[in-house]
């Protein structure tokens, strides 16, 4: 985003507003903790918070909502390969429980 | 010589000028670099022998510091933004007043600051219980993770120090200076979306 031509005042707006959205995302994370759900639930609504929490940052603190395709194919290639890393313990899973599987 | 070309300009081919597409791709092996953790994270938990890792990160850790020391980043992210924000306003006027920018900086360096302080606190207080790295996996890897994190705060903190105090350029190249803004706070926005992600995964499961 160059910024020589946008709109300041709305800019500053969609700040204000994503900080108020981030502050009360996180008072929910922490509620959420005290709600003592099984683990499950519990990751899943954990990390469904911290991913809008990250998103709302990314697209608007970041400008990722308005940038160009270079960026977006540079950051689609991360996100494979960040999944690809976090296979390795799911694969590490398998592997001890593979051996029950063909019993 | 002939200077570098595209460190203001964009580029016809991709749109991005070289700063720019360079931080991405930094940032790029950032998520990798943290990514590797995240999985080793899981790894951990995933095979701990039952009763092994804390049912949840609170019985070792603060959960109101580490909550204010969300909101200290989460501020110290949009304090960044609004310096950015500052300097095009300035930019579009035709102006060259830094005052509202350096007030927003200043912020930005003294909530790092902050989030610094605290965890300083938080570390002391596992120190004085005698707990370290080697006591168990889930405190070698909250120190790891939480260590590795605080010395990109350091490394923000570094450059947006230097932001602040080194202005020169503002007079002689504004754009190029604004550009420099925005790549450091990219990169601290970076720290602050990492953390958003580490404290419910440390402290709250």
């Amino acid at each position: 985003m160059s910024g020589e031509h946008m709109d300041i005042d709305k800019h500053v707006r969609t700040y204000v507003l994503v900080f108020a959205g981030l502050m009360v995302l996180t008072l929910v994370t922490v509620a959420i903790s005290y709600l003592e759900l099984p683990l499950g639930p519990a990751v899943a609504l954990a990390l469904f918070v911290a991913i809008v929490k990250g998103s709302l940052v990314a697209c608007f603190f970041m400008h990722l909502i308005d940038e160009r395709k270079l960026v977006y194919w540079v950051l689609g290639f991360t996100v494979f390969f960040f999944f690809c890393c976090l296979l390795g313990p799911w694969l590490s899973e398998i592997n001890e429980i593979g051996p029950d599987l063909l019993n | 010589m002939d200077a570098i070309p595209y460190t203001v300009e964009e580029r016809p081919d991709t749109g991005l000028n070289n700063v720019k597409i360079g931080i991405w791709l930094f940032l790029a092996s950032e998520v990798m670099l943290f990514g590797a953790l995240f999985a080793s994270y899981i790894l951990l938990r995933v095979g701990a022998p039952p009763g092994t890792w804390p049912v949840h990160g609170h019985e070792y850790l603060d959960v109101p510091l580490a909550t204010l020391n969300t909101a200290f980043l989460i501020t110290s992210s949009v304090t960044m933004v609004m310096a950015w924000a500052a300097l095009m306003r300035q930019r579009q006027a035709g102006t060259s007043d830094l005052r509202k920018y350096r007030i927003y900086m200043a912020l930005t360096v003294a909530l790092g600051f902050g989030f610094l302080i605290i965890k300083y606190f938080e570390y002391s207080a596992k120190f004085h219980h005698h707990w370290y790295p080697s006591t168990n996996n889930f405190l070698a890897i909250y120190f790891v993770l939480t260590g590795l994190h605080g010395l990109h705060v350091i490394g923000g903190m570094a450059v947006n120090g230097y932001l602040l105090v080194n202005t020169k350029m503002w007079k002689t190249a504004p754009q190029q200076f604004a550009n420099r803004v925005e790549t450091a706070g990219l990169f601290w926005h970076f720290v602050d979306l990492v953390w958003i992600f580490l404290f419910p995964i440390l402290y709250l499961l």
